[in-house]
């Protein structure tokens, strides 16, 4: 129960000091912004962005002072010596063909993944540990994010942002109509902003613009034993080719053959200049399969690799195991070329949603894809199946060893006949009903 | 009797034997359960252990203090011991013992100095005095050292002041009083009570018997400034200035009984989850006392768990109020506001309300720069600290001077009355833990107790064991540590998660396995058997009808 303080404060005396040195300037700042989109078949996009900024050195341990900073997050950086941590819960699917390329692509479900420092030296542990901890802080089921279905990272695409643009988003020109909410002029009296937006619907022959790289995945095949699994990258550039980094990360159960792996663009086969296999332990990790494949301009690349589906162990299917078994999206990184030139700004003073899409070359720009999760048909077993052996295995012992030990034990002796009798009364009944003498 | 007969009695006779002497030793073998020993019997010793909590003290007389042929009899030792009525069914006996000795020349030296400090300051020792221990001066009866009025004065440090008497009963009298004077410093009912909280029936509920936090290796204490209205406050707070001056040397004198961690945030747009009432007399709002058990459960969900460490977590809440509810003043039951404007909750943290001087306001225009002031808000937030953590004020005996708090805000016989009650609380929750596994472990024969758990509760039966002999024997700081390591070993035995293994095979699916297999076997052999030993009896019947 709460009380409130008595006059207890005589066994205290602190000296008061003064003239110590004002606090320093706090060093972390936030931004908000919200960009309103309207999409070709008629949905209105809003994208919301918070970032809070902080230059601070958080390995130190010991006392921490947060102030915009969120306390748990900073709290985990500092203990597990993380450089870069990537969150992302998703529901749903983003349809890159038909509302075009979004401002962040995340996969279906939760994605995390993470940098730790140099001076880690037990990475796994760390790894378990940090996801049990986020999954208590976000009340999600992180730590199923185990080693069966982690992948250890080794070649990184992406540089680190230093420009960005502000009139050429995407490799298109758009315009964007920016509100800066501080302006007094804009809002004075009232504390709500209000927008409308009127747009007019494009003609129906009048295709939404394709965006220059999307994908799509499937499994095909009959059957619980085989299947193949396919990839489909399409490059609409009219001109340009240029690498895509393909990432799959695929279950073990779902056991592939490498040597089925074909990828083939425009009819031709097509080598990709880099491939990384990694292939499954059982139950410990999953395939790690990583190339860079070159699209050819205004193509359609297949990669498929065929697989065979394994039998699992009676306990590890889920409770409702004719549901299937998901598979997670690849990813898909790539530097796209840009149609215009554009020209680099200083990205404090531009909006933040420039941010979103950091650059490295004059005319490329970095996209990250993810494809759709997968839901995949194991073979099930009958799960009658101990109740039928308990049947089985008592019959079999009853009926075998019975007329064993029968067989060893039984004696014939002579037996006298006795009259009367319940058994002898009902037999004699039937043989009467019969026509048969009586015994 | 034909062969036949024979042969086949013989045969039911050897598949009896092949079954009960082969088959149910394998059978037995094959599905018992790996248990490994455990020693109960100490265990169930435990909960009849006495714990025997000794303080040595030592007592030094001056010169003048006690008649001329009492002094020819020191130095000797006198115990004085006396059991410690609390309902719990380990006996807590309390004993001093006291070692007389006569004082040495710097001793008489310092004795003789003006005042009490100034004595203090010279008998400084040079090395630290063991935790759990104490020094009482007895000096004359007429010395200056104290006030007039004066018997007895307590220092910060582990040494106290005793008049003496020129009496023929000298010793005994000045025995009571040293007594008296050294169970203010260690051991007193109310400090294990209020230690066995937990463990103690509740008999009553009283308002002043507030539960200390609980014993624990660490804590990790939140600094949080709450400001609901920024855009009227622009609150700023040195916090970190506050904590290295504050803070961090009471925690370090608290070192002893925990590692502490110390953090501080600030939460914007984070309200109370009352309504203050305005109260026209005084133009204010105020927090009623019912309301304050409200305030608390909707501002925790924005505190943010503690990510980094499994310590328990004591919030310290500052807050700000907001432009249209201020001041705003915290009434206690009489409906007068309390003076410093903050309350606890015992086990949680507490909180304090900082009220924005309406000076600030005039002709500013919002929002106005506050500055915290952090000697008033740190004050208030140590004070809370201590009552959290149970060092609530001694119970002096009558005309006894206190001296003046050190500047850390600790007394040095603060933190071993902490310790003392530390340690029993400990070894109270040992052995519960202790013996509640035994039950458990005793009651439900399938579980599997690994060997790793078997080591943890032989370890902790041990530690148990050696802070019991510690504190018998007058080492507090070494007791603790045992104890300590008790509580630990005796949670991960407990906690451990192999012990639910096949905990919950039930029954039925267990005669669901066995009886299609043991039931056609067993059943012609039992039938068999039954009706050898029939024939048998018969037969033995037999012949004497014949003879």
């Amino acid at each position: 129960m709460a009380a409130a303080m008595p006059l207890a404060l005589l066994v205290l005396l602190l000296l008061g000091r003064k003239g110590w040195c004002l606090a320093e300037p706090p060093r972390d700042s936030l931004r908000e912004e919200l960009v309103i989109t309207p999409l070709p078949s008629g949905d209105v996009a809003a994208t919301f962005q918070f970032r809070t900024r902080w230059d601070s050195e958080l390995q130190r341990e010991g006392v921490s002072h947060y102030r915009l900073f969120p306390k748990a997050l900073g709290q985990l950086i500092s203990k597990y010596s993380l450089r870069e941590l990537h969150l992302s819960f998703t529901q749903g699917f983003w349809r890159t063909r038909y509302w075009g390329p979004p401002f962040l692509q995340a996969p279906s479900g939760a994605e995390l993944w993470v940098w730790f420092q140099d001076t880690v030296t037990d990475v796994d542990k760390s790894w378990k540990e940090l996801s049990n901890v986020l999954s208590g802080i976000f009340c999600a089921s992180l730590n199923f994010i185990d080693s069966t279905n982690t992948d250890n990272e080794t070649l990184e695409v992406n540089p680190p942002p230093t420009t960005t643009y502000q009139d050429v988003i995407l490799g298109t020109r758009k315009i964007y109509a920016i509100y800066d909410l501080f302006d007094t002029a804009m809002i004075n009296n009232s504390r709500n902003l209000n927008i409308q937006l009127k747009w007019k619907r494009p003609p129906e022959n009048e295709a939404p613009p394709v965006p220059f790289l999307h994908a799509q995945r499937y499994v095909s095949g009959y059957g619980l034993q085989k299947g193949e699994l396919s990839t489909l990258l399409y490059n609409t550039h009219p001109y340009r080719a240029f690498p895509v980094l393909l990432l799959d990360t695929v279950p073990w159960y779902l056991r592939l053959y490498v040597h089925t792996l074909t990828i083939t663009s425009k009819g031709k086969e097509n080598k990709p200049s880099y491939i990384h296999y990694q292939p499954a332990q059982d139950r410990l990790q999953p395939h790690l399969l990583e190339m860079l494949i070159q699209l050819p301009a205004n193509s359609v690349t297949k990669v498929s690799i065929q697989f065979e589906r394994a039998l699992l162990k009676w306990t590890e299917y889920t409770p409702d195991p004719n549901h299937g078994f998901y598979v997670s999206p690849s990813v898909l990184s790539a530097l796209v070329p840009s149609v215009v030139a554009a020209k680099p700004v200083d990205w404090e003073e531009s909006p933040l949603f420039n941010s979103l899409f950091p650059v490295s070359d004059g005319s490329n720009y970095f996209v990250r894809l993810y494809t759709e999760p997968l839901l995949v048909n194991l073979p099930t077993p009958d799960f009658s199946m101990p109740y039928n052996v308990i049947c089985l295995t008592c019959t079999v012992v009853a009926v075998c060893y019975g007329s064993f030990y029968n067989l060893l034990t039984r004696t014939f002796h002579i037996e006298e006949p006795r009259t009367g009798g319940l058994a002898k009364r009902l037999a004699n009944l039937i043989r009467r009903a019969r026509g048969v003498p009586p015994l | 009797m034909p062969s036949e007969v024979v042969r086949g009695k013989r045969a039911a006779l050897f598949f009896a034997a092949v079954a009960i002497v082969l088959g149910l030793p394998l059978w037995w073998k094959t599905t018992e359960t790996y248990r490994a020993s455990l020693p109960y019997s100490q265990i169930s010793g435990l909960n009849a252990l006495q714990l025997r909590l000794m303080v040595p003290v030592t007592v030094v007389f001056a010169r003048e203090s006690v008649p001329l042929d009492d002094q020819e009899k020191l130095p000797f030792t006198v115990v004085h011991e006396r059991e410690i009525p609390l309902k719990y069914k380990m006996k807590i006996k309390c004993r001093f013992q006291k070692a007389y000795r006569r004082a040495l020349d710097h001793e008489e030296e310092a004795l003789s100095s003006g005042s009490v400090q100034e004595a203090e300051a010279m008998l400084d020792e040079p090395q630290e005095q063991a935790e759990g221990s104490l020094t009482v001066y007895v000096i004359s009866e007429h010395s200056s050292l104290l006030p007039q009025d004066m018997m007895s004065y307590i220092g910060p440090k582990r040494t106290a002041v005793v008049r003496g008497i020129m009496h023929r009963e000298a010793f005994n009298i000045i025995g009571r009083r040293i007594v008296q004077v050294a169970q203010a410093m260690s051991l007193t009912e109310d400090v294990l009570a209020a230690a066995l909280a937990d463990h103690l029936p509740e008999d009553k509920w009283s308002a002043e018997k507030r539960r200390p936090l609980k014993s624990s290796l660490g804590y990790e204490i939140t600094f949080s400034l709450l400001n609901p209205d920024p855009k009227s406050h622009d609150v700023h707070w040195d916090i970190e200035g506050a904590v290295r001056r504050y803070v961090q040397p009471f925690l370090n004198a608290l070192s002893a009984a925990g590692n502490f961690s110390v953090d501080s945030q600030i939460l914007y747009y984070a309200m109370l989850g009352v309504n203050p009432r305005f109260d026209s007399a005084s133009s204010s709002y105020y927090l009623d006392m019912h309301n304050l058990p409200h305030v608390i459960n909707p501002v925790e969900s924005r505190l943010g768990s503690s990510a980094a460490s499994l310590y328990p977590v004591l919030n310290f809440l500052l807050y700000v109020p907001e432009l249209a509810h201020s001041p705003l003043y915290i009434q206690d039951k009489d409906g007068a506001p309390v003076a410093t404007n903050a309350f606890h909750s015992p086990r949680w943290g507490g909180i304090m309300v900082y009220n924005v001087d309406s000076k600030t306001y005039n002709a500013s225009v919002l929002p106005v720069r506050v500055k915290v002031d952090m000697v008033r808000v740190m004050e208030v937030f140590l004070a809370q600290l201590r009552l959290l953590f149970g060092i609530a004020q001694p119970q002096v005996p009558p005309k006894c001077l206190l001296s003046g708090p050190k500047s850390e805000g600790l007394m040095t016989w603060e933190l071993d009355r902490l310790l003392w009650a530390r340690s029993v609380e400990n070894l109270a929750t040992a052995t519960t833990t202790l013996t509640s596994l035994a039950q458990l472990l005793g009651k439900i024969s399938n579980i599997v107790i690994k060997d790793d758990v078997a080591s943890e509760v032989y370890r902790a039966v041990a530690a148990v064991q050696k802070s019991a002999e510690e504190l018998a024997s007058g080492h507090l700081a070494s007791a603790f540590v045992a104890s300590q390591e008790a509580v630990t070993s005796s949670e991960r035995a407990f906690f451990d998660p192999s012990l639910l293994h096949l905990l919950y095979f039930p029954d039925d699916q267990k005669f669901a396995i066995y009886i299609p297999l043991f039931l056609p076997m067993a059943v012609p052999i039992l039938l068999s058997l039954v009706k050898i030993f029939l024939e048998t009896h018969k037969s033995w019947k037999k012949p004497e009808k014949t003879d």
